[in-house]
């Protein structure tokens, strides 16, 4: 089924359930189709039909929601973009798609019409929060789109096996990679979690994970699915409010990654028992910390706790039984339902327990490849062991046990994993790159209490030039998204490099877990 | 002695602000509205303001209205701490 019929048959069936809190919104899912339903003909009007992509550069807010809704509606695909990506990547991601219109927000807009300026392919640009006529090139309120438009969409031909959305991931070159997902992936996808997770319209969500990251995401697309309620917020920035959220809205599944949980269980004050009504939390993006399930164990004794392992390629491959945490807190679990999993050597035979080899996953939730990127997809999507199909290498490195329970080893690149978010040294190293007096740079990991991995750039200057840590996060932070951004600076002569000059980033990464576990 | 709201701006302005002038940062605006300071920087200005101000803030002070403004955080160290001599004494000590 499409995606966007999910929620045409909730505002049928249960016009006045509410749909979605957001900030002082209440949306009813009669009032969120509605919404929907505007902007799709305001889009269709201004020229957007189907397999077009439109780019979503919003934070966690109501229009987000109304506008993924409403570009499925019109049979387009979107994406939607991190809302910290500064001008440069957002302009990538623009022409990578070739989108032909942009959602955002008025506190957006020099972000957003600086990508303009470097993206021929976008006519339309529908601002929220903003009267009158935007400032940006084909720029239109949104606000006047909804109050003007007829809530009917546009008749459009799309079926099931079209594409819904695009979701740009970062790749270990640096260069962001368009993970396309069909309507069927996504229900297949949100089919499984829901089972697992026993979802219904009882359920009340509360997330305060950016839906530009697919794990947030899924909790929308989720909760629409199975008649839910999603109460969505911008981050965890202030611990007080989601803990009144968590409270007043009798939340009952609360899904984390690492940082969250680590910002939660700072607090000082919170008294175990006290939220009753939360049924499940879930963990993903990165693997949580020993002492801290324990910590939430304690902290929630009526929850279930769920560990999960997904990628932007599948969103989710394996999930922990919560009755088995206690017996395998390390383990990451086994296939999530109606999915395959196995480990394989580096010829694509299936290894047996205990042996070391890069995860596989096979299921009706694998994307499609990567949006006009042949080359990168052929790394991903492999021949399997039926003639009839490609199956997905996740380019993780996992063992089982005897029982069939996954371990997640390590990861094959480079990538570091920072508050849950994938960080390609790379990208940050190019940026580097681009500050004048910078000779050498190299990006690596060094543990963090609070974001698992922090980001550290050791820095070689170049000679007679002065450079100051400030300078050089300053300058990552005006051309980096914010999880991107070094935490740590160190300034060296020089650099260990391979015989061929090539500097071994792997070396210095190793030497600062080694300096880390030594001092801990 | 500087005003608390001076103190709270450089704080913002040398951690979060890197290279921007400091004077681009109004006292009253949003500081999560603006991607100045995200959930971990948040932490870390309770930590700063707990050093600083020589005050102890319980998790239930957690909010924006408390915290999302150099003039929010400076109204709620005057209603904590009851003077400003007192911070500026702790500060300087």
């Amino acid at each position: 089924m499409r995606v966007e019929r999910c929620l045409e048959e909730r505002a049928r069936a249960m016009p006045n359930k509410v749909a979605l809190i957001s900030g002082e919104a209440r949306l009813t899912y009669a009032e969120l189709n509605d919404l929907a339903d505007r902007l799709a003909h305001g889009l269709w009007e201004r020229g957007v039909s189907r397999g077009d992509r439109v780019a979503i550069f919003l934070d966690n807010c109501p229009e987000a929601v109304i506008a993924l809704y409403a570009v499925l509606k019109t049979g387009a695909v979107f994406s939607i973009v991190n809302a910290t990506a500064k001008s440069d990547k957002l302009a990538e991601i623009l022409n990578n798609s070739r989108a032909k219109a942009l959602v955002t927000h008025a506190r957006l807009l020099p972000v957003a019409a600086a990508a303009l300026d470097n993206a021929p392919s976008v006519d339309v640009a529908i601002v929220a929060h903003m009267e009158g006529e935007p400032p940006i090139r084909g720029g239109v309120a949104l606000a006047d789109i909804l109050s003007e438009e007829p809530a009917a969409p546009p008749e459009h031909s799309g079926i099931d096996i079209d594409l819904a959305m695009i979701i740009y991931t970062s790749g270990s070159t640096g260069v962001p990679k368009g993970v396309m997902i069909t309507h069927q992936n996504i229900s297949a996808t949100a089919g499984s979690i829901a089972e697992y997770l026993e979802n219904d319209e009882k359920d009340v969500v509360l997330c305060v994970l950016p839906i530009s990251f697919g794990y947030g995401l899924y909790q929308i697309l989720v909760s629409v699915m199975t008649g839910g309620t999603v109460v969505l917020e911008k981050g965890m920035a202030f611990p007080a409010v989601i803990v009144q959220k968590l409270k007043n809205e009798n939340v009952t599944g609360f899904p984390l990654v690492p940082t969250i949980a680590a910002i939660f269980l700072q607090m000082k004050d919170l008294e175990p028992g006290s939220f009753p009504h939360l049924r499940y939390i879930t963990n993903a993006a990165a693997a949580m910390p020993v002492p801290h399930i324990e910590r939430l164990v304690d902290l929630f004794p009526t929850s279930k706790f769920y560990s999960m392992y997904g990628l932007t390629e599948c969103m989710r491959g394996l999930y922990m039984p919560p009755d088995e945490l206690i017996r395998r807190t390390d383990s990451v679990g086994r296939a999530i339902p109606n999915t395959e999993a196995y480990v394989v050597d580096e010829h694509g035979k299936r290894l047996g327990p205990g042996l070391v080899g890069e995860l596989v996953i096979r299921g009706a939730h694998v994307m499609k490849g990567y949006w006009e990127n042949e080359e990168e997809t052929v790394k991903r999507l492999k021949p399997g062991e039926n003639p009839w199909e490609l199956v997905l290498h996740t380019g993780d490195l996992f063992r089982t046990d005897e029982e069939g329970y996954f371990y997640f080893v390590s990861r094959k690149d480079d990538i570091i994993k920072s508050r849950g978010e994938k960080v390609p040294p790379k990208e940050v190293e190019n940026a580097i790159y681009m500050l004048e007096g910078v000779k050498e740079v190299a990006v690596v990991g060094v543990p963090d209490p609070i974001l698992g991995m922090a980001i550290k750039a050791v820095v070689v200057p170049a000679e007679g030039a002065v450079l100051s840590d400030r300078e050089i996060i300053g300058h990552c932070m005006r051309n980096l998204e914010d999880f991107m951004v070094p935490k740590h600076v160190e300034f060296r002569q020089e650099l260990p490099k391979t015989d061929s000059g090539k500097i071994r980033r792997s070396q210095i990464q190793a030497e600062e877990i080694k300096a880390y576990e030594e001092a801990h | 002695m500087q005003p608390i709201e001076s103190q709270i701006r450089n704080f913002i302005v040398e951690n979060y602000m890197y290279g921007q002038s400091p004077e681009s940062l109004r006292d009253s605006d949003s500081f999560l509205s603006l991607g100045v300071i995200d959930s971990a920087g948040i932490l870390e200005l309770v930590a700063y303001l707990e050093e600083t101000f020589k005050m102890q803030i319980n998790d239930d002070e957690l909010l924006p209205e408390n915290l999302d403004s150099i003039a929010q955080v400076a109204a709620y160290v005057r209603r904590k701490t009851g003077s400003e001599t007192m911070a500026g004494l702790a500060h300087a000590g």
